[in-house]
């Protein structure tokens, strides 16, 4: 049996009435690439505010590699091992392209506070490390040229490569992506595509949010469809697309063929 | 590490691109050492001639201010325009270090040289206690805090007239000594703020070329996207708050130490309120910006002593000018003027 | 049931205090809620008012008048300000507006202090040098009219944000910038307007207090931070906690001071504003933060 990543289970989530998750059980297993997807309102972002850290959960619990995550701060999870992008994008804009992958590779430095300021050896030696692995990073993503540019000049397309470098700058076992292709044109979004399915073969767990059903469906090993906070649906591709219930809720009744 | 085919693009050898990186503007931080470190060191060793150059002691007495202020708002820009915090109680921990120091050595006879360190931590110590309930949540919590702890700071300051001297002052201060030697005088005190500021202004710098720096940016710039790569916002945000009082502190020690004395209204909230607009001017979240701030702050009031009462006008004016014209800052300007008059020159 | 004279004497001091309080702090609510800005100039337009008027008296003869004029003076003062200083800010964020107002804070009080004088000055109440006994307790007729007027002032910024169009675009605006521009309502003429408002809310709270404790140059700076502290009790943002906060603060101060010592007077209310910070930072009548990703 492979073992689980990620399990979320019987989380509901309420806010002023408004439940946008309920009573939802499912799970990541190592290695593979899950997609959530669902109509507008689904609950989609609000799982993922969960998973993340960001939301609290009214009840239920997270999971992640075996032990309880869900009352930890987002920090803490980010630190056990899961990194995340966001929808809209949470750059550093006004740091430069370098020091942006630099600062995710905060987790993995060893100095204090009194290191930092007296700047001996042992902090020169770890900077160096951490330069270094940015910049091989952004070689491997293109975007070494501009290392030095501050990070609010780059293109939307290279933004999302650069918080995607600065979430593996931790060497995260999870990925949580937050609509990675959302606004990327085709060319972007298929290079995007081929990235995630490269970092999956070497042995990133995925869990992803989408609406680019194209990416969805060649990309994900397995699919969660959401409605209203509901599970309505799991499987593989071929399977979910089959689903009367998930097409009813994206196209509203289906008629009978 | 994962390693794969680079995506296409310029591919740059890691070692020549931090070579080529040491001396760029934007990544500035982004290695341990830098030009600041060498301009720093520069500028203090000219500043050492301060005491022989100067025609009289009061210039040195001006030139002791200029780097009391110095340290003040420098650890008031490290809050705020690299730690993104607004802090509307800075002159309170002065003041809290001040008389700290002082009372020591008054009442109990404690020496400067532990007086400053005493002083450092006891501002510290107050910062943490207010840090640690507001700085969790998001918004402006710390400012109002700062300000309410700065005015109850300035009522004890005249109120504990047993302790503090009242509205009067705290009177008989002894000065540093070095071997025996009092550092009484204005130009025999100077080398200790001159190393004390020094020393500030070098931890200043050397934090922002490290990993907790970087993370300190990090968070001012954007909180949710720090948390989400492992980073403490909290223990950053309470560590730079703390750090940033310690210095304020140290400021008030060599202040009431060189003054031998301390009256309650050099540390009220109008102070405090003065002190950001100068991080503001001088440009914040620049290094060398508290520089020019501790020059318009020191400097100004002597250009303008004759003409007392509109003083205040146009300071105000000048502020003004300068914060609507240059929202960057003095330290700005010449970004500024070359956006203007030569668009074309990248850099 | 007896509440005794001393007591009373307290309560009625302390919502005459809290009155002012009230009306700082909702002038500077009105600011914060259109730009996110702290608006330190606030205090001076308090100091603004009590002085004018009392300028305006020696000439005009009568109070309310001279009051009425100085109030829409400052009111103007407070338009011209924000066309000067906030309107050409090429970035107007919440803290250029900060720190810009602490510059216009600085020019208005220097300007009162070289037009007016360091001197404090002072004019009588509206109805005299009247008194009001009541239940063993005698006050001057002048807080009866500081609270008369705070009420009149609060039904009326009611009725402006409830039912005029002006108030609504100014909610809209204060709500959502983007929507209320989208439906054609002009973000700097709400921001122009608040500034205004709160012109004339500070000025209306200086010229009615003067009577009763004299104007100087030099008292702004405690006006606009109790006021302040006023409107972080209350919720910061909000019309009705302003009303809340400033009312709850004149009362512990006066009580405080009375019951506790007078010479910490002061630090009252900013040992008030750091509890309320420590506890409830949303103040007592505002909504917890939310930050939506």
């Amino acid at each position: 049996m492979t073992e689980k990543m990620l399990e979320v289970d019987d989380l509901t989530c309420r806010f002023d009435g408004v439940t946008a998750i309920a009573d939802l059980s499912f799970d990541v297993s190592v290695g593979e690439i899950k997609a959530v997807i669902g109509p507008n309102g689904a609950g989609k972002s609000t799982l993922f505010n969960v998973i993340a850290g960001v939301t609290r959960a009214s009840s239920g619990q997270v999971r992640f590699d075996g032990e309880r995550i869900d009352q930890l701060p987002t920090f803490r999870r980010a630190r056990r091992g899961i990194a995340r992008t966001f929808q809209n994008l949470q750059i550093f804009r006004e740091m430069s392209v370098l020091e942006n992958v630099m600062v995710g590779r905060h987790t993995h430095g060893a100095t204090g506070l009194m290191q930092a300021i007296v700047h001996g050896p042992t902090l020169q030696a770890e900077e160096h490390a951490i330069a270094s692995a940015a910049m091989d990073l952004l070689n491997r993503f293109g975007l070494a040229g501009k290392a030095d540019a501050q990070a609010g000049t780059l293109s939307f397309g290279e933004l999302k490569m650069l918080e995607l470098a600065r979430a593996l700058a931790c060497e995260p076992r999870l990925l949580l992506l937050d609509e990675p292709v959302a606004g990327l044109p085709r060319a972007e979004a298929d290079q995007m595509s081929e990235i995630i399915s490269g970092l999956n073969r070497e042995g990133m767990t995925v869990l992803l949010v989408e609406h680019n059903m194209r990416m969805v469906m060649s990309l994900s090993h397995d699919i969660l469809v959401l409605n209203n906070g509901y599970r309505i649906a799991e499987g593989t591709a071929d399977e979910v697309r089959r689903n009367r219930e998930v097409l009813a809720a994206y196209l509203g009744e289906v008629e009978d063929a | 590490m994962v390693s794969a085919s680079p995506v296409s693009g310029t591919h740059v050898a890691p070692s020549a691109a931090r070579e080529s990186l040491r001396m760029q503007p934007r990544s500035r931080f982004a290695t341990w050492r830098s030009s600041d470190h060498v301009r720093l060191v520069l500028i203090w060793l000219v500043l050492l001639a301060v005491p022989f150059a100067a025609p009289n002691a009061y210039v040195v007495s001006l030139a002791n201010l200029a780097l009391i202020n110095l340290i003040l708002i420098a650890s008031l820009n490290l809050l705020m325009g690299f730690g993104g915090q607004i802090s509307l109680g800075q002159a309170g921990f002065f003041g809290l270090g001040a008389y700290a120091s002082g009372i020591l050595n008054v009442k109990w006879g404690v020496g400067a040289w532990l007086g400053l360190p005493a002083a450092a931590l006891i501002a510290g110590a107050a910062a943490f206690v207010i840090g640690v309930p507001t700085l969790r949540l998001r918004g402006h919590y710390l400012s109002m805090a700062t300000l309410g702890w700065n005015a109850i700071l300035v009522v004890f300051f005249n109120q504990f007239v047993s302790l503090t001297g009242g509205p009067n002052g705290l009177l008989g201060v002894k000065p540093f000594a070095f071997f025996g030697i009092a550092l009484d005088t204005e130009p025999r005190a100077f080398p200790v703020v001159w190393l004390a500021s020094l020393l500030v202004m070098l931890t200043i710098l050397n934090l922002l070329h490290s990993r907790i720096g970087r993370a300190l940016r990090a968070v001012a710039t954007n909180e949710l996207g720090a948390d989400a790569i492992g980073i403490n916002s909290f223990g950053i945000k309470l560590l730079c708050f703390t750090l940033s009082a310690a210095m304020a502190g140290i400021a008030g020690s060599l202040y009431v130490h060189v003054n031998q004395y301390a009256s309650p209204d050099t540390f009220g909230i109008s102070v405090s309120i003065l002190l950001i607009v100068m991080v503001a001017l001088g440009g914040s979240g620049t290094y060398w910006g508290p520089c020019l701030g501790a020059l318009i702050y020191t400097a100004v009031p002597q250009l303008l002593l004759n003409y007392e009462d509109a003083e205040l006008m146009l300071f105000g004016l000048g502020m003004l000018v300068v914060l609507i014209v240059f929202p960057g800052g003095l330290a700005g300007v010449p970004d500024a003027l070359r956006r203007r008059f030569a668009p074309g020159w990248s850099r | 049931m007896q509440i005794s004279a001393v007591v009373l004497q307290l309560l009625v001091a302390g919502i005459g205090t809290g009155s002012i309080y009230a009306l700082i702090a909702l002038g500077f609510n009105v600011v914060f809620k259109s730009t996110g800005a702290m608006n330190f100039a606030q205090g001076e337009w308090v100091v603004m008012g009590g002085m004018i008027s009392a300028a305006l008296f020696a000439s005009a003869s009568s109070v309310g008048l001279a009051c009425l004029l100085a109030v829409i003076l400052v009111a103007i003062f407070g338009l011209l300000s924000e066309r000067l200083v906030i309107w050409p800010l090429r970035r107007p964020t919440a803290l250029m507006i900060t720190l810009v107002s602490i510059g216009l804070a600085i020019c208005t009080r220097s300007f009162v202090m070289l037009t007016l004088g360091k001197k404090p000055v002072g004019y009588p109440g509206f109805s005299g040098e009247a008194t009001v006994s009541l239940g063993g307790a005698t006050f001057q007729a002048q807080t009866l009219w500081v609270v008369g007027l705070t009420l009149a002032f609060l039904v009326v910024m009611h009725f402006f944000f409830e039912r005029t169009m002006l108030g609504k675009a100014l909610r809209a605006a204060a709500a959502d910038r983007e929507a209320a521009a989208i439906v054609g309502v002009k973000v700097e003429t709400t921001i122009l307007i608040s500034f205004g408002i709160a012109a004339f809310a500070g000025a209306l709270a200086g010229a009615i207090i003067t009577p009763l404790t004299l104007a100087s140059y030099d008292q702004g700076a405690m006006f606009g931070f109790k006021g302040f502290s006023a409107a972080m009790l209350g919720g910061i943002g909000s019309l009705p906690g302003a009303v809340v906060g400033g009312l709850v603060l004149g009362l512990l101060e006066v009580f405080g001071s009375f019951y506790i010592s007078s010479d910490f007077k002061d630090a009252i209310a900013f040992a008030i504003l750091l509890l309320i910070l420590f506890v409830r930072p949303s103040g007592l009548l505002g909504r917890p933060d939310i930050v939506k990703v």
